[in-house]
């Protein structure tokens, strides 16, 4: 059995795949929803765009789930700490995920233009709302949250939920947002023709502007105005996790210092560039399909960097340092943790094979001529 | 007047539970009904059993949406609000969450798509199977969601860490073959499968009734007939009893539901109906069948069933063991050296969970009184006149449903069921009975674990979130408010559907035929 501190480096690498897996494919149909009500302009147009992502998006949305689960099995420190202290922002989070299963199935079963129109609103909700309070959270995380722990472990959360949007963590909303709209555009490039598909490329252009700008600002934002953490006592990765038993001190642009420990690590925020940049050249010249995963590498990449950043920090406390929650004290047993990593390599492949068979089953362009033929089966 | 973030988490864990649960057992029933429909028409190549599948599909659809909704809300909620908990047996509680997600809501999600949207692309064959994996999936997830819950309520396979300050898995086997968890399943599952029955017999009925579609309705009605009255025995006879036998939570909440008061000789006799007097505790009055209770309680004529009084002085006795481990824990989080507190929380550490009963008390457990554990002790059996009263509901509505089921296969074998008026309108007004048991039963069974989260090990006062009273206001008002928007919506579509009928198919063979819209 691999040792605790393998682990423990395994699992914050899972946590990230699922996290990038949950961007790449929960994204685009939230980014599909953010554009829905943009894009398409008649009915037709918009059961088009909705129907690109009808038979996925419930998939999709497991990853968002799994990734909740998965974090409550390896980082239960995490879990408990981040959703009870992000108590509305988690809740704005849910509420607005509330629009998507209803929207989607509900929207199109009657036909009344006004129950139509709300339903759009709320798939727009749906989709807009929680990359951009992801976005937000993870802006804070870089900032420190006011959290503590007392001596049996429980949290106390010291904030307000209108002091998670400052500034700088708004600036990662926006990036956030930015790019799983340039997601969901090059998706729809992809999966759409005529009009539809003209707007969904000029959103593409404008949304990767957005991101890259936001992505740059905010690095040199991190660079020069923000400190960072770091763990001033002697790490055992073996150790029993115990958030209170180290010692960690802030230091102007600690954040960046993982960049000159492993150069290489400069290839993320690179990958976040080229991958969001070659989605626009790929769309351009008609291959959407390379377009889309060009992007994927992007969002990639742009969550790496982040999470690369932060190493070995996962939510430092701005109130109290050394209750801040480090990859080597978040986690579960290791027992758990080897068994959870077994679970997700049995099964992670396994879904990636029924997910892409459920895409090549439903591939190809939606039309507006398949929307009216199939207009009760359809959403 | 419920003023404290305790009473108001376990509220909104309520509320949003219990309307989750509106739904999911529809969910797990209707998409066996569905596999069955589609398999004899692939088997004979029948339109109408297409047609069923789909009518009955989109229904299914409807109600799948809002158990979508509400279910995402049951994941998040543990760290939301009751982050402690989440903490505290996150190791072991946890697995199985992530697992169920893994394993069975990818599956289950991924194919719900192309059943709808794969009926033209796909071949026969492989639509099919694309529905068997859907019902797989969405039973298996139910599996990992009651290993889970079952957990909760027989937390077997985990120890107990002080350096981490929380319960640590030990062995997954014993979590993954709790026979706690694998009775609940069993009878879980079931009750949703009656419940899918249920409301295709019911709307079945309502068709027959009018005399409309009458070949799509009597197809229906049989297929739910016999499915349901399978569903039913199996729910009365692999009932949760089965498991009632096995851990120390289950025989707590035997006794009260049963409201026995005392141990009684082998076999007990079971209450029909008594009368629980919680001030007192004993019964104002009883009518009894000697034998009964023992005989369910635990399958034998020998075994005696714990009574309230006795439960109680062995848990008296824990609490006051629990003192210590309270007590050498509380001295080890602030020296992990201390090796007699090493000791004694290790000759102690089975009943912890019974000392920090007293923290409602007193913050200092070391110096509790001796009124402070009686009370302690006290708290430890759920109120019984709920537990009494939703039980015996609940067994009178699978017995009603058992008899409904009866008649409905005995007249659909006969063949004369779709004459049989009183037939038709029992069952048309029976539609509610399976989700007033399915609610009623899960009081049962999670009222009845109180005043635990996990049973034993950690008080539900302690699992909580810190959070303030307001934002538990604001958010409870949100989930309730947003929830019954969205319940009417989906009733209006449901009754709108179902009204209509296959009809809404487009298909040009029913009543009621749709415009294209």
């Amino acid at each position: 059995m691999l040792d605790y501190a393998t682990l423990k480096i395994i699992w914050w690498g899972l946590v990230g795949v699922l996290l990038v897996g949950f961007a790449i494919m929960d994204g685009h149909d939230m980014g599909v929803g953010t554009l829905l009500p943009f894009v398409g302009k008649t009915d037709v147009e918009r059961r088009v765009v909705i129907n690109t992502v009808g038979p996925h998006w419930d998939g999709n949305q497991v990853w968002f789930i799994t990734g909740g689960g998965a974090i409550f099995a390896a980082w239960p420190f995490v879990y408990a700490t981040a959703f009870s202290g992000f108590y509305w922002a988690m809740l704005a989070v849910l509420w607005a995920l509330f629009f998507r299963p209803v929207g989607f199935d509900y929207r199109s079963k009657l036909d009344n233009p006004t129950w139509r129109t709300a339903w759009d609103w709320g798939l727009f909700v749906g989709g807009f709302v929680p990359p951009l309070i992801f976005g937000v959270a993870f802006g804070n995380l870089f900032l420190g949250v006011p959290f503590h722990f007392d001596s049996h472990l429980v949290s106390f959360y010291e904030g307000s939920f209108w002091a998670l949007l400052n500034p700088f963590a708004l600036l990662c909303g926006v990036v956030s947002s930015a790019m799983i709209t340039a997601h969901g555009a090059i998706y729809l490039v992809h999966r759409t023709e005529d009009a539809v598909q003209a707007r969904a490329a000029r959103a593409l252009n404008i949304s990767v502007l957005v991101a890259l700008l936001g992505f740059s600002a905010a690095g040199v934002w991190l660079a020069l105005g923000i400190d960072g953490y770091v763990i001033s006592s002697a790490v055992n990765g073996n150790a029993l996790p115990d958030p209170l038993a180290k010692t960690v001190v802030r230091e102007t642009g600690a954040w960046l210092a993982n960049y000159q420990r492993w150069p290489l690590a400069m290839l993320l925020p690179l990958l976040g560039y080229a991958g969001l940049i070659g989605a626009v050249l790929l769309a351009r010249v008609g291959r959407s399909f390379a377009g889309f995963w060009a992007s994927a590498l992007g969002l990639a990449g742009i969550i790496g960097t982040a999470g690369i950043s932060l190493f070995p920090f996962i939510m430092p406390s701005s109130s109290h340092l050394a209750s801040s929650l480090t990859v080597w004290d978040s986690t579960s047993s290791h027992m758990t943790l080897g068994l959870m990593l077994a679970v997700a390599l049995v099964f992670v492949p396994i879904i990636l094979l029924y997910t892409r068979w459920a895409y090549a089953v439903m591939a190809g362009k939606v039309t507006a001529a398949y929307v009216r033929e199939n207009s009760h089966s359809t959403y | 007047m419920i003023d404290n973030v305790v009473d108001l988490s376990r509220l909104q864990f309520a509320a949003t539970a219990m309307y989750h649960f509106l739904f999911v057992p529809l969910t797990l029933g209707m998409v066996w009904l569905l596999v069955i429909m589609e398999t004899v028409w692939v088997m004979t190549g029948k339109q109408v059993y297409q047609d069923m599948t789909k009518f009955w599909g989109k229904l299914f659809g409807i109600n799948f949406a809002l158990g979508v909704t509400t279910g995402i809300t049951m994941e998040f909620q543990f760290g939301t609000n009751w982050a402690y908990y989440s903490h505290y047996v996150g190791d072991i509680f946890g697995a199985p969450l992530a697992i169920e997600g893994l394993m069975a809501f990818f599956l289950e999600s991924t194919m719900i798509g192309l059943f709808f949207f794969g009926w033209d692309r796909l071949s026969r064959k492989q639509h099919l199977l694309v529905t068997v994996l859907l019902a797989v999936g969405s039973n298996l997830s139910a599996l990992w969601i009651l290993i889970a819950n079952g957990w909760m309520q027989n937390p077997i396979g985990a120890e107990f860490n002080y350096h981490t300050m929380r319960m640590e898995m030990t062995d997954f086997w014993a979590v993954l073959f709790n026979p706690v968890a694998q009775a609940k399943f069993v009878h879980t599952v079931s009750a949703g499968y009656v419940t899918g029955a249920m409301f295709v017999l019911s709307i079945s009925s309502w068709y027959l009734l009018r005399g409309r579609d009458v070949e799509f309705a009597k197809k229906s009605f049989r297929i739910a007939a016999a499915f349901g009255f399978a569903s039913v025995c199996s729910v009365i006879v692999l009932g949760d009893e089965s498991g009632y036998s096995v851990g120390e939570s289950q025989q707590t909440k035997l006794a009260a539901m049963e409201a026995m008061w005392h141990t009684e000789p082998a076999p007990a006799a079971f209450n029909v109906i008594a009368w629980p007097n919680e001030a007192e505790m004993k019964n104002d009055w009883a009518i009894e069948v000697p034998w009964v209770m023992g005989l369910i309680g635990t399958r034998s004529v020998s075994k005696e069933i714990p009574g309230i009084h006795e439960i109680m002085a062995a848990n008296r006795a824990r609490i006051v063991s629990g003192q210590q481990a309270v007590v050498a824990l509380d001295a080890l989080r602030i020296n992990r050296g201390d090796t007699a507190a090493q000791a004694q929380l290790k000759a102690h550490q089975a009943d912890l969970g019974f000392g920090l009963l007293l923290k409602k008390y007193t913050d200092d457990v070391a110096q509790a009184t001796p009124a402070m554990i009686a009370a302690a002790a006290r708290d430890t059996i759920p109120k019984v006149a709920p537990m009494f009263w939703s039980f015996r509901i609940m067994v009178a509505l699978g017995v009603a449903m058992l008899g409904l089921f009866g008649w409905a296969l005995w007249s659909s074998v006969r063949g004369s069921f779709a004459a049989n008026r009183r037939l038709l309108k029992l069952a048309l007004y029976c539609l509610p009975l399976p989700w007033l048991a399915c609610e009623v039963g899960w009081f049962v069974a999670e009222y009845g674990r109180q005043p635990w989260t996990i049973y034993g090990v950690l008080p539900t006062r302690l699992s909580v979130s810190t959070l303030s009273e307001a934002s538990l206001y604001g958010s409870l008002a949100g989930f309730v408010g947003f929830y019954t928007v969205l319940l009417c919506a989906e009733m209006y579509l449901m009754v709108r559907f179902a009204r209509q009928g296959p009809g809404s198919l487009g298909t040009g063979r029913y009543a009621n035929e749709a415009p294209a819209h």
